[in-house]
C-alpha cells in the first residue's frame, strides 16, 4: 500500500479528503528508480476545478507513455489544508507517489484564468520552492507555466524560471531530451535555461531585460545575450487528429464540475469575435478527423464508465461533419445509459432537433451569446450573431416546448453608448413577447429567460488590447441601468438578472495586461492574505487595494489607460501568427462598425496561414 | 436477475465517502461491462441499492449492494472482470444471485454486524484494558445517554451487544444493526471509556467492519446469516 503524506488525524478534520489522496481509476504509478525524470503538473485551483481540465490531461497521457518520465499530479490545498500543512510544515505533495514536490525535476503550472495568480504563489510556498526564479538552487525543480495565460508572462515572469508558449504536444518531449541529457553531464540549472530557450516556443524570463520610459511605458525589451531569441513562436499541433489524445482520463472518487468524457473536436474558432482572446489565440482553427473522434469516444466511455460525454470546442456548430459526431454519439450510446450534452452550439433547426433527443425539454435551457444588445454594438465586436437569429431561434425553440432561455452579454465593450445598454434589456423582452406570442393552451407556464451581464476585459492578443477599460463606478452604473430598463419593461416578471463581480473584474483587467513591475503586487496582495481569488467566498478586495498602496502601483495605467498603437506591450515579443497588423486593422474595422467575414467565408489574412495548416488550408488540397 | 456484490474497502479507500462509493461502483461495473439494468423514464438510472454504510474513516471486509442483471454471467467471469477495474483497496469479493422478492433487499435485511476494534498507539484507556473491557461486557446494564435531536435519552446498549471478546489486541463485535436499532461501535468503546472514568479521544480507534448479517431466527434465538450466503454462486 502507498503511505500518504498526510496522517489519518489530518485528513479526517479536513473537507473532502478524496482530493489529497491519489489513487484514483486511471491514475499512473510507476516505480521511481526506474525514472529519469519527474513531472509534476498542477493546476493551481481546487481538486475538483482542476480534474476537469482536459489540458492536463492530456499532458499526463502524453509524457506517462515513455518509460523514461513520470508524471504527477497536484492542486491547490483548500484553505483548511492550506492551515495545517503551514502549522506542521508538511511540504506540498504530488497525488501519485506522495513525495515532495520540491524533489521533482519539473513543476508546469497551468495558467488558465488571471484569478489564480496568488494561488500559484501559494503552491511553490507550500512546496517550499523559493517564490522567485533567482533565488533557486540546483536542488528545486524548473517550474513552467504554460496555458492561455502564458501569453502575456511578465507579471509572473519574476516566479517562472521558463514559459511554454503554445500547445505542449509539440515540444515536451525535445524539452525532456535535453534536460536528461544535461543532467546525466552534470550541467547547472543556468545552463540549462541557457539551452532550452533555443527550443522553439520556449521563454525564459531571466534571459531578457526590459527598460521603461519615464511616463511608466516599454522602452525597449531585449534578450540579455546575442543567442537568446529575440521573437518566441507559439507553437501548434497542425495535425491535430494523429496526436496524443487520453484513451484513459483519470477519474476522480469526488465529483469533479466536469465529471464526465470531454471529446475536444476542434481548436481554435473561424468566427474572429475582437472580444476574444481565445480565437486569436488558438489560430488557425483545426478540425479533428471523424474517425479519430469515434475512436477516441468509444475508448474513453469504456476505459472510464462515465455516464455522460460532452463535445468540447469554442464553437462546436462550426465543425464540418456535426451531424456525423452527434448522430453516431445518439445512436452508439444513447440507448446505454450515456447522456450526451452538447455546450456551444448555435440554436437552429437541426441542434433543436438534437436537442429534443438528448435532453429533457421542460429541464433543460437554451443559451445564447449575443454579447451585446444592439445590433451596432454586436458589429463593433464582429460578433455574427443577428437579431432576427436569436429571435427566430427562440421562436422555435418555444414552439417545440422549452420555456427556458440564458442570454449572455458584456458592458462596458469599447464605444458603447447608453442606447447600446439599454438594448439589452429590450433584446429580452422581445424574446419574452415572442413567446406569449403562442396561444396560451400551447405554451408551457410563463417563459424564464434568464439575463447575465459580465463586465468587458481587454485582453493581449486581441483587437481590443489598447482599449481603456471601464473603472468599477462605470462598470456598476451600467448594470443599474440595465437592471432599471429591465424593471420597466411589459414583461419583467419573465425576466432574471444577475451581474458580475466589478472589483474582480478590474484585478482580471490588470493582471491581464499588467508587465513585469506587477509581480511585486501580485507578492504584496498574497502575503496580505489574498488567495482563491476566483471564488467569491475567498475574495477580499482590500488584500489587493494594499497591496497597490504598498507597492505603489497605479491601477489605471494598466487598466483605464488606451494604449497608442505604437506603444511596444509587454507581450509584443511573442508571436502568435496573427500579426499586430492584423489586430490593428481589426481595432479600426471595430470602430467603423464594419464586420470582417468568418474565415470560411473569406481569409482576412490575419498571419495564421503561416502555420500551414487547419482551416487557412481546407480547400487547397 | 438479482444479484448481490460483496466488496472489501481498505487502506486510502476509507477516505472516500458513501455517495463515492456508489459512484465509483456505478462507473465500475459499466468498466466491467456488466449488463445492469437501468430504471424507465427520462434519466434512466441503475438500479443499485446499498446496505448500510460506512461512515468515513472506517475499513471493512463486508460491504454490500444489490444491482440487477439482464441475462446471466457466472459468478467467477463477473468477479474478475470487476477486479480488473478495481483501484487499489477495492476488492470484490464475491457475485451472487439472490431471490427475486423485494424482502431479500440487501438494507431492508440487515440485522447485525462485526467489528474489529484497536486503539491507535497511545490511545489504549490504560495498561489492564483487556481485562476491564471483559468486567465491562460482564454488566446485566449499559446505560448510555443517546442524543436525539430534541433530547436526549438514556439508553441500555446491552441487549444489542450480541458478542464481545478479545483477540490478541482487538476487540472483537458481533452488535446490532440496521435500521431500527444501529449500534456503532464507537458508541460501545465510549461507554467502555466512561465507564472507566476515562474520556475517550477523537480518533483513539481504528475500526474495521467484517461481516453483515440478516437474522433468519425466531424471537427467542436469534441465527445470523451472512448476507452473502443468503445468495448463491452462478455457475458457469
Amino acid at each position: 500500500m502507498r503511505k500518504l503524506a498526510l496522517d489519518d488525524e489530518i485528513l479526517l478534520n479536513i473537507e473532502k479528503p478524496a482530493r489529497y489522496i491519489g489513487n484514483e481509476v486511471n491514475s499512473v504509478m510507476k516505480d521511481k528508480d526506474k525514472i529519469d525524470v519527474r513531472i509534476c503538473l498542477c493546476f493551481p485551483d481546487l481538486y475538483e476545478i482542476g480534474m476537469s481540465y482536459l489540458g492536463i490531461q492530456i499532458l499526463y497521457d502524453m509524457f506517462n507513455q515513455r518509460d523514461d518520465l513520470w508524471c504527477e499530479r497536484v492542486y491547490s490545498p483548500w484553505i483548511d489544508l492550506d492551515r495545517v500543512m503551514r502549522e506542521k510544515n508538511i511540504p506540498l505533495f504530488a497525488l501519485e507517489s506522495q513525495d515532495p514536490v520540491k524533489d521533482f525535476d519539473f513543476l508546469g503550472i497551468t495558467l488558465q484564468y488571471e484569478m489564480c495568480y496568488t494561488n500559484i504563489l501559494q503552491v511553490l510556498e507550500l512546496a517550499q520552492i523559493p517564490l522567485f526564479a533567482k533565488d533557486r538552487t540546483q536542488q528545486d525543480p524548473i517550474v513552467i507555466g504554460g496555458g492561455p495565460c502564458a501569453y502575456n508572462p511578465e507579471p509572473l515572469a519574476a516566479f517562472f524560471d521558463l514559459f511554454y508558449i503554445g500547445e505542449g504536444e509539440t515540444q515536451y518531449f525535445a524539452m525532456m531530451d535535453l534536460y536528461k541529457e544535461m543532467k546525466a553531464s552534470g550541467k547547472s540549472r543556468e545552463e540549462f535555461l541557457r539551452a532550452v530557450c533555443k527550443i522553439p516556443g520556449i521563454y525564459v524570463p531571466s534571459l531578457y531585460e526590459v527598460s521603461y520610459h519615464e511616463d511608466g511605458t516599454i522602452a525597449s525589451f531585449t534578450p540579455r545575450y546575442d543567442d537568446v531569441p529575440v521573437v518566441i513562436e507559439k507553437q501548434v499541433v497542425t495535425d491535430v487528429t494523429n496526436t496524443f489524445y487520453p484513451k484513459a482520463p483519470v477519474i476522480p472518487f469526488i465529483k469533479a464540475t466536469q465529471d464526465r468524457v470531454v471529446l475536444e473536436i476542434q481548436r481554435g474558432c473561424i468566427r474572429g469575435c475582437r472580444f476574444c482572446q481565445a480565437g486569436m489565440l488558438y489560430r488557425p482553427t483545426r478540425e479533428r478527423d471523424l474517425a479519430m473522434l469515434k475512436e477516441c469516444a468509444y475508448e474513453m466511455l469504456k476505459n472510464t464508465g462515465h455516464e455522460e460525454i460532452s463535445l468540447s470546442s469554442l464553437s462546436s456548430s462550426d465543425y464540418s461533419d456535426l451531424e456525423g459526431i452527434v448522430n453516431y454519439l445518439i445512436n452508439e450510446f444513447g440507448g446505454k445509459g450515456v447522456n450526451i450534452s452538447l455546450p456551444s452550439l448555435r440554436i437552429d433547426a437541426f441542434s433543436l432537433d438534437v436537442m429534443s433527443k438528448v435532453q429533457d425539454i421542460r429541464k433543460s435551457s437554451l443559451t445564447f451569446a449575443p454579447e451585446a444588445g444592439s445590433q451596432r454594438m454586436r458589429n463593433v465586436i464582429n460578433k455574427g450573431l443577428t437579431e432576427e437569429d436569436i429571435l427566430n431561434g427562440s421562436g422555435q425553440a418555444f414552439e417545440g416546448g422549452w420555456n427556458k432561455v440564458k442570454l449572455y452579454f458584456m458592458l462596458g465593450l469599447p464605444t458603447e453608448t447608453e442606447e447600446d445598454i439599454k438594448e439589452i434589456a429590450h433584446l429580452a423582452d422581445r424574446i419574452a413577447r415572442r413567446y406569449y406570442e403562442i396561444p396560451k393552451d400551447k405554451r408551457n407556464g410563463k417563459c424564464q429567460i434568464t439575463v447575465s451581464t459580465s463586465f468587458f476585459v481587454p485582453k493581449p492578443f486581441t483587437p481590443f488590447q489598447w482599449v481603456g477599460m471601464n473603472t468599477k463606478d462605470q462598470f456598476l452604473g451600467k448594470a443599474k441601468i440595465v437592471n432599471h430598463e429591465i424593471k420597466d419593461q411589459l414583461n419583467h416578471k419573465s425576466i432574471r438578472y444577475n451581474w458580475h463581480e466589478a472589483d474582480v473584474t478590474v484585478l482580471e483587467g490588470l493582471l491581464a495586461r499588467g508587465d513585469r513591475r506587477v509581480a511585486d503586487t501580485i507578492l504584496a496582495a498574497y502575503k496580505n492574505g489574498a488567495l482563491y481569488d476566483a471564488w467569491s467566498e475567498t475574495f477580499c478586495w482590500d488584500h489587493w487595494e494594499k497591496a497597490f498602496e504598498d507597492t505603489n502601483l497605479d491601477l489605471d495605467f494598466y487598466t483605464t489607460r488606451e494604449r497608442d498603437v505604437s506603444e511596444i506591450l509587454p507581450w509584443d515579443f511573442i508571436h502568435i501568427g496573427v500579426t499586430k497588423k492584423f489586430l490593428q486593422r481589426e481595432w479600426e474595422r471595430a470602430k467603423e462598425e464594419v464586420v470582417t467575414p468568418n474565415c470560411r467565408m473569406n481569409c482576412s489574412g490575419c498571419g495564421a496561414a503561416q502555420y500551414k495548416g487547419g482551416v487557412c488550408f481546407e480547400d487547397k488540397n | 436477475m438479482k444479484i448481490r456484490i460483496k466488496f472489501s474497502k481498505r487502506g486510502v479507500m476509507k477516505f472516500i465517502g458513501h455517495l463515492d462509493v456508489m459512484r465509483y461502483f456505478q462507473k465500475a461495473i459499466k468498466r466491467a461491462q456488466i449488463d445492469i439494468v437501468y430504471t424507465e423514464g427520462l434519466s434512466p438510472h441503475m438500479v443499485m441499492s446499498f446496505a448500510s454504510p460506512l461512515s468515513v474513516g472506517l475499513t471493512s471486509d463486508g460491504e454490500y449492494f444489490d444491482i440487477e442483471i439482464h441475462g446471466s454471467i457466472s459468478s467467477r467471469e463477473a468477479v474478475r472482470r470487476l477486479n480488473e477495474v478495481m483501484v487499489e483497496g477495492m476488492e470484490v469479493l464475491s457475485f451472487r444471485q439472490i431471490p427475486d422478492e423485494k424482502s431479500s433487499n440487501a438494507m431492508s435485511l440487515i440485522a447485525a454486524a462485526d467489528y474489529e476494534v484497536s486503539f491507535r498507539d497511545g490511545y489504549a484507556p490504560c495498561e489492564d484494558w483487556q481485562e476491564k473491557l471483559l468486567d465491562f461486557y460482564r454488566q446485566k446494564e449499559i446505560l448510555i445517554l443517546k442524543k436525539t435531536k430534541k433530547s436526549e435519552k438514556e439508553m441500555d446498549i446491552r441487549p444489542y451487544l450480541y458478542e464481545l471478546s478479545l483477540r490478541e489486541e482487538k476487540v472483537f463485535l458481533k452488535l446490532c444493526s440496521g435500521s431500527v436499532t444501529n449500534i456503532k461501535p464507537e458508541l460501545v468503546m465510549e461507554a467502555f471509556f466512561s465507564w472507566l472514568g476515562v474520556e475517550m479521544k477523537p480518533f483513539s480507534l481504528l475500526v474495521h467492519r467484517l461481516e453483515m448479517y440478516a437474522d433468519l431466527g425466531t424471537e427467542e434465538e436469534k441465527k445470523f446469516v451472512s448476507l452473502e450466503d443468503l445468495g448463491e454462486d452462478i455457475a458457469e
